[in-house]
């Protein structure tokens, strides 16, 4: 953009004088382009707020003041508007306002000083820090393991949040040995505790997916979970990481970097592990499914030997019907199935001289001897010398 | 359960596979009661492991030499 020279426009003629608005138009776009969005510190004065929904103030300290606006839609997110005198934090862009031809701010985000405004200022850049690092990008989320044997848990020993987990995983899964990793979730100590309790769990043999979390509590208790050390903590389990911090609103640090985010310890139950409930009707599936499958084999080995006419063939064939209708009962008793049950159930196994299956009419010979496998024995027998 | 046992879901896919490879109706008779033996194992063993199931808890020590062990989730 050219450099503004009003004195030189001034100077040469009409056509080339700059309307006012062109000015601060300009001065707009200069302002704009020059200087990004900013925080600043400072007092509020002189705050209104119009029907609009619209806040306009002043923010200044000891030398200079700004005039700032704050539209309707950002506004709406401030849960209470700031009393003049107040210190706060604002995020916003500098511009002018063109038909005024007034510098200003123009707010995005405003935050008291005290606590709140400096731990959301921590916040977001911790959270600027983890995203350059590559730790908040959705491609490195790993899915969890369907059915998980160790998981650690790294939590309270003494919270609500273990005692909701364990009594969720214990009803849906009991097939999982939980290893509860002990740390203070709040305080002082809690964020290097937190540490701590996250590198032993990575230590841990066998250990399929990682549990970090606590119950629900102000955001001051659950301040821990926004620290970097303990999101990087996070990141670098080496297995599927679930992070269950009990509240319904804010997102953690540590919920950014999870593989899976909870919204509470129940809920981080539910996704660590399957419902039995489902798993079994699954495995009664392949029960079906494996009666099913044989009784189809041997209905074929049975429709095969009908076509021949020789002796044998049919005296077998009398056999695996009986069987047959045994088998219909599968479905129902499958637990006695095996292949010894299928023999009680009628089935013979003819076999030859060298233990061989005999399964075809070429594989019997005149009088040859073989022998037939029956539920409770084996029976020598002979093919007829006339056959 | 012991560390050498197959997992759950290794389990389960394996019986998925010996009811898909029972489907065939190719499939030899003695390869088909071998796999429908194995098969009724499988089950007899998911069955029991689902029924037996009970859930462990325990909490993780660690020594002053920075090893990890594990106690009683009360103590």
């Amino acid at each position: 953009m050219d450099p503004l020279d009003l004195f030189a426009a001034a100077e040469v003629s009409a056509d080339r004088t700059l309307s006012v608005l062109d000015v601060t138009r300009r001065a707009r776009q200069l302002i704009e382009s020059g200087m990004g969005p900013v925080w600043v510190q400072g007092e509020v004065s002189n705050f209104k707020s119009y029907r609009s929904g619209h806040w306009y103030f002043t923010l200044r300290d000891a030398q200079a003041q700004i005039r700032c606006i704050m539209w309707r839609s950002d506004a709406q997110r401030v849960r209470t508007p700031p009393a003049d005198g107040l210190q706060v934090f604002v995020e916003g862009r500098p511009t002018v306002w063109e038909e005024r031809g007034e510098f200003r701010l123009t707010v995005k985000r405003l935050l008291p000083t005290a606590a709140e405004g400096a731990w959301e200022l921590e916040l977001q850049r911790a959270r600027e820090a983890l995203e350059r690092d590559g730790l908040l990008d959705p491609a490195r989320k790993r899915p969890l393991p369907a059915f998980p044997t160790r998981i650690a848990v790294v939590t309270s020993p003494d919270g609500a949040a273990l005692r909701d987990m364990v009594s969720v995983i214990g009803r849906r899964w009991p097939l999982v040995e939980l290893l509860v990793c002990p740390t203070r979730v709040q305080g002082e100590t809690a964020p290097a505790e937190l540490c701590r309790a996250l590198a032993n769990a990575d230590r841990l043999s066998d250990v399929d997916l990682v549990i970090v979390g606590r119950g629900g509590g102000s955001r001051t208790d659950l301040w821990a979970f926004n620290r970097e050390d303990v999101a990087r903590g996070v990141a670098a389990v080496r297995v599927p990481t679930i992070s269950a911090v009990g509240h319904e609103t804010d997102v953690t640090l540590t919920d950014l970097v999870a593989d899976v985010r909870a919204a509470t310890p129940s809920a981080a139950g539910e996704a660590a592990v399957p419902d039995a409930a489902d798993v079994r009707e699954q495995v009664e599936r392949f029960a079906v499914g494996l009666s099913n499958g044989l009784r189809s084999r041997t209905r074929l080995g049975a429709e095969r030997l009908a076509r021949t006419d020789d002796r044998l063939g049919v005296a077998m064939q009398g056999l695996l019907q009986r069987g047959d209708g045994a088998l219909g009962q599968l479905g129902r008793a499958l637990d006695a199935l095996s292949p010894l049950a299928v023999l009680g159930r009628g089935y013979a196994v003819a076999r030859g001289p060298d233990g061989a299956l005999l399964r075809s009419r070429r594989q019997f010979e005149r009088a040859m001897p073989f022998e037939l496998t029956v539920a409770d024995g084996q029976v020598p027998a002979r093919v007829r010398e006339d056959a | 359960m012991t560390e050498q046992s197959p997992s759950f879901g290794e389990e389960l896919a394996r019986l998925e596979e010996i009811v898909r490879r029972l489907e065939n109706p190719e499939m030899d008779l003695d390869e088909a009661l071998t796999l429908f033996e194995e098969g009724v194992g499988r089950l007899r063993t998911a069955r029991a492991r689902l029924a037996e199931a009970e859930l462990t808890v325990k909490r993780v020590l660690e020594e002053a030499d920075g090893t990890l062990g594990t106690g009683d989730v009360d103590d």
